[in-house]
Formats: structure tokens, C-alpha cells, sequence
């Protein structure tokens, strides 16, 4: 298991990929993927236990759904640096005929994607649909899945709160992105989501809080979420991020929520950005 | 009435549904069922009491209902959803869109109280709209059986087609006329009686109404062959091809919207294949009402006597 030393390069190098991929093809969400590396890079190369190659039924090994499908770039770059496929194939992120599409699918068969995802408010559900299977399946391994903020607007994500608590759904460790930002602007001002950790323990979850862009606080946090698993309650993290973490200019505004950068922004950003797996 | 087919009952489709699932569920423990708080209108009681632990209750929630199958289904399960067809379809659609449709889930998607024959209720919860949308969704099979032993083969053949199925069935006792032991072949149309002068090709509760027409153009010294088509996606193309080379003119017959059921299904393969002058009988959009499912019928131009009626019509355009 990679120390934090080299858990950091890796999300430096995941970052370089993200605005690399997002420049090249001037398409994509920058702004999340950012804010989230740290969480990705801990879940993959540390937290989670998972086999490759890919199975989509994730029999004896621990699981990912990501619901805010949007910040599929974070997710290819982690992908493909934990070996389900070649870290070269981000080069064809959202081009015609690739398995990198703007939004994950299963549909172009990409090894570790298993369901699709985009339209909001969808991947909390699979999520406990798998953790009960696991159930069902006597598999002590764990599910996780992430959401976005904004996301929680959508009303599905309440009926399975709901769901989760009332069947004790206890192997499923959910992390909110909690960086405040949807399109429009501040989730505040688009529609307040209130008092989350209230909301969300009302429910009946177990809640927890880390800072999503230090990755002591992450690993700390998480291993801290898996010691609740099996207790009755489900598992939600609500993870503060600062969208665009990483690159200067793109931090603190949901400007760079779904714009690529310029090739000048793409050489500032890089220069921030310490190469250290080396480029796709 | 037909020959090889004698009613020999009367129960609801739902029934068969329940009947099948218990019967799916005791060969393939890979079965689970979920239920959006309407267990007993789905006869998944018998399922639920046999294999609790494999039985889900979600509460009013048919969207995290849709996505929960689509998470069972990734780990392996063959989910079983159960709720009426207006909440399976229309209310969850970008759910079975992006996480079941397109995501190739193995989920069943159970959907009962389809059409006019929910009866009393209202157009509130009939929906005619269903089958369109769901055969419109790349990947998806459309079944759409006509008596309960018809639909409770189709309960149990879905659990082997690796694939989301949509499974429409409806609420009232229905005619029984279907052998018991007929083997369910997704997307094989069935030849119920054959004919010389017009095709007649019925899907669900309307394959009883199509027998009584037949029997009442018999007497009017016209031949019809009638097609029991369960199967609206992958539509058995052979079946009618070959019936219309023979006859020239065809009638569909469903409980459904004119726009986007059967009828324009057999339509659009006509045009492609064999341009054939085709009457439909079905609902010519609009919504429906309170009432009793025969009462209903009858006002939407379902009846028997509108399937004859159509026959009328469509042979006076054979060349």
C-alpha cells in the first residue's frame, strides 16, 4: 500500500490527466474532478479492496458506483493508474468510437465501470441495490459510491436515504461532495440544501465529515467509515471540497464546473502540477 | 369458439404473474423481488411468505425502486419489479433508461393494472402509453401476455432471457383459454386460428375479444386467422408475413394508444416488407376513465364488435 508521500504524487499526476484530457478534447468537468482526486486516490490505491482484471459482479471484492457521473475524467484518470486498462486510452476520452464517453456507461464495456450514470440522483440506489446483494451473497465486502451536492435536489437520493436506514443497508459507506457549487452557481442560492449533517442523520445514517483535499483526513476518515460498517447503519461522509483543487485559477467558483481550458490555462495548470507517473 | 382453444376459467393475469414468480423463484434462487407498496394488487404475496429474504418492500419510491433492481442485477440477482404498469413506466423512465436500459440490467420489470381494465380508478392510473415507451428503449423486450397461463409462462421464461424485460399484465378476471403446459418462446407470435381473408393480429386481454370475432365473422362467411402476438418487441415478423401474403389485409387489436403499441409496430414492418392495407383497433388518443374494464372497452372502440367492424373496413381496401 502506497504511503501518503505517494499518494500525493499520484493525485498530482490524476490532476495532470484531468486537465490534459478535458484540454484535448475541449469538452468535459474539470471543476469536481479536481476537487475529488484525493478521494479517488486514497479509494484506489488505498481504501478500497479490488481485483482486477474487471468483473462486473464484484464477487469478493469491495465496490465503486459513482452517481455524479459528470466527473467521469477523475474517475478514467484513477481507472486506468490502478491498471483496469491502458492509461494511453485517456487520450480518447470523450472522441468518437472510445469507451471513455463523456459520461461513464458499461454500454462500450470499460473495465470498472458498472452502471451508467449522468443523469443525477441514480447511483445512491444502485449502490444499496449491490450492497444488498452482497448481503444476500454472505460477501463481507463493502460498497461505496459518491454523490454530488447539488445532486441531492434530486428526489430519488431521499427515497433511498430512506430506504438504507430502514433496511439497515450497513456495508455501503456513501461520500457526499460537498464543495457547495452546481452549475447555475452556489448551491446556497440555486437551492439551499440546509442542514445537511441534520438532514442526513435524521435519516438515520451515521455521518461523518473530512476534508476532502487533505488526504491524511481521507484515509483517516474512511478507515474511520469502514469501522461502522456491519453496526445497523449505513455510512455517509459529507466530503468539503474545493472545486478545482489544484490548479489555481480554477478553485473556489463553479466557473470551471463544465469548461475545458485554453492551451495557455492547460500550460499554467501543468505548471502547477508536478508530472510524476508520467504523461498518457 | 376455436377449436384448439377452449376457455376454461377465469382468473386475472396478475394471477399468473404471482403464480409464475413463486414458480421462477423455487428454480432460480438468482430471483429477488421488489415491490413498490402494492404486494397484494401484484399477487407477490406467495413469493414474499416462500423466500422473504430474497423479497423487498421499498415503500412509495418506484425510482430508487428501478435502481435498487439495477444494483441487484450487477452482482447477479434477476430482480422482479412490482408495480402498476403507470409507475413502472412513465414515472421511472430515465431510470430504466440510464440504469437498467442502458446499462444491459437483467432486470424484470413486472407491471400490472395496464390499460383501460384497471377500471374505476381512472386514466390516472391507466395507462395506454407503455408499451411505446418501452419499446422505444434500445435492448428492451415488450411482453404483453393475454390469460393467466399465458402470463405465468411469461413470468417464468423471462427468469432465462438474459436482459430487461418489460412484462404488462392487468388487474380484472380475464377468459382462461390458453393450454397450461404451452412452452413461453419470447418472441414466437402464436397461430390461434387460421384463415383465408383477413389477418388478425391481438396482443393481451383484446386475444379473447379477437376469438369472439372471429367467431361472429365465421358466421358472416369470412375466414380470419388470428395471431396471439405476446411478444411486441422482438415482434415475430415471420408469423404475419407469411399470414398476409395469404390474406392481403390485416387488423391489430390492443389495449393501448394507437400511437407507438402493436399496431405500429406491424405497421412499420409492413411498410419495410410487404405494404398491406391494415385497420387498428385501439385507443385513438385519448385518455380514459372511471368505469368497468368491459364497460371501458366497449366506449374505446375495443370491443369484439369494433374488431369486426375494423374487418369490415380493411377489406373493402383489399386490392
Amino acid at each position: 500500500m502506497p504511503d501518503t508521500q505517494e499518494l500525493k504524487k499520484i493525485a498530482s499526476q490524476v490532476r495532470r490527466d484531468i486537465v490534459r484530457m478535458v484540454h484535448q478534447c475541449q469538452s468535459g468537468h474539470p471543476g469536481g474532478s479536481l476537487g475529488c482526486t484525493d478521494f479517488f486516490t486514497a479509494l484506489y490505491f488505498d481504501i478500497m479492496n479490488h481485483q482486477k482484471p474487471f468483473q462486473m459482479d464484484g464477487r469478493g471484492e469491495d465496490m465503486f458506483f459513482l452517481s455524479n457521473g459528470h466527473i467521469s475524467p477523475v474517475w478514467y484518470s484513477v481507472l486506468a493508474r490502478s491498471g483496469y486498462f491502458p492509461v494511453a486510452e485517456l487520450a480518447t476520452f470523450r472522441k468518437l468510437n472510445s469507451r471513455l464517453q463523456g459520461h461513464p456507461t458499461t454500454h462500450e464495456g470499460l473495465p470498472g465501470v458498472r452502471v451508467a450514470s449522468g443523469s443525477l440522483g441514480q447511483g445512491l440506489s444502485v449502490a444499496i441495490g449491490a450492497a444488498l446483494a452482497k448481503k444476500l451473497n454472505n460477501d463481507p465486502h463493502l460498497v461505496f459510491a459518491l454523490t454530488g451536492d447539488g445532486e441531492l435536489q434530486e428526489g430519488q437520493i431521499w427515497e433511498a436515504m430512506m430506504f438504507a436506514a430502514h433496511n439497515k443497508v450497513d456495508n455501503l459507506i456513501v461520500t457526499v461532495d460537498w464543495n457547495g457549487q452546481q452549475i447555475d452557481g452556489a448551491t446556497k442560492d440555486v437551492m439551499a440544501l440546509g442542514d445537511l449533517e441534520a438532514k442526513w442523520k435524521s435519516f438515520g445514517w451515521i455521518v461523518l465529515q473530512m476534508d476532502g483535499n487533505k488526504i491524511e483526513d481521507v484515509l483517516e476518515t474512511l478507515s474511520q467509515a469502514k469501522g461502522f460498517s456491519g453496526k445497523g447503519q449505513p455510512v455517509v461522509i459529507l466530503m468539503k471540497t474545493e472545486m478545482g483543487y489544484g490548479v489555481d485559477f480554477m478553485m473556489g467558483s463553479h466557473k470551471w464546473h463544465g469548461i475545458a481550458p485554453n492551451d495557455e490555462q492547460l500550460a499554467d495548470a501543468l505548471g502547477q502540477l508536478e508530472e510524476t507517473l508520467g504523461d498518457y | 369458439m376455436l377449436t384448439d382453444f377452449q376457455i376454461t376459467g377465469k382468473k386475472a393475469t396478475r394471477d399468473g404473474f404471482g403464480a409464475g414468480l413463486l414458480e421462477a423463484g423455487q428454480h432460480n434462487a438468482s430471483i429477488v423481488g421488489l415491490c413498490a407498496d402494492l404486494t397484494g394488487s401484484l399477487k407477490m404475496n406467495a413469493f414474499q411468505d416462500a423466500y422473504p429474504d430474497r423479497f423487498f418492500q421499498v415503500g412509495i419510491a418506484e425510482a430508487n425502486m428501478m435502481g435498487l433492481a439495477a444494483g441487484l442485477a450487477t452482482v447477479g440477482k434477476i430482480p422482479y419489479t412490482g408495480t402498476f404498469a403507470n409507475f413502472s413506466t412513465g414515472r421511472v423512465y430515465d431510470q430504466i433508461r440510464q440504469s437498467i436500459a442502458y446499462s444491459h440490467k437483467n432486470v424484470k420489470i413486472c407491471a400490472s393494472h395496464a390499460g383501460l381494465t384497471l377500471g374505476e380508478d381512472g386514466a390516472t392510473h391507466q395507462i395506454l402509453e407503455d408499451i411505446g415507451l418501452m419499446k422505444m428503449l434500445p435492448g428492451m423486450t415488450v411482453i404483453n401476455p393475454c390469460d393467466y397461463n399465458q402470463t405465468k409462462a411469461a413470468t417464468i421464461a423471462i427468469a432465462e432471457h438474459h436482459g430487461p424485460v418489460y412484462l404488462r399484465f392487468g388487474r380484472p378476471g380475464w377468459p382462461i383459454f390458453m393450454p397450461d403446459n404451452q412452452p413461453f418462446v419470447i418472441g414466437k407470435g402464436i397461430m390461434m386460428q387460421e384463415g383465408t381473408d383477413v389477418t388478425i393480429v391481438a396482443t393481451g386481454h383484446l386475444v379473447a375479444y379477437a376469438m369472439q370475432a372471429v367467431e361472429k365473422l365465421k358466421e358472416q362467411g369470412i375466414s380470419a386467422e388470428l395471431i396471439n402476438i405476446h411478444t411486441i418487441k422482438p415482434l415475430d415478423e415471420e408469423i404475419i408475413l407469411d399470414s398476409v401474403s395469404k390474406t392481403k389485409c390485416l387488423v391489430s387489436a390492443e389495449e393501448h394508444q394507437r400511437h407507438g403499441g402493436l399496431g405500429d409496430s406491424i405497421a412499420q414492418l409492413l411498410a419495410r416488407k410487404n405494404p398491406t392495407p391494415q385497420e387498428y383497433v385501439a385507443v385513438n388518443d385519448s385518455f380514459g376513465e372511471s368505469g368497468k374494464p368491459d364497460e371501458l372497452l366497449i366506449k374505446y372502440g375495443l370491443g369484439p364488435e369494433d374488431i369486426v367492424s375494423a374487418v369490415q373496413e380493411v377489406l373493402k381496401r383489399k386490392g
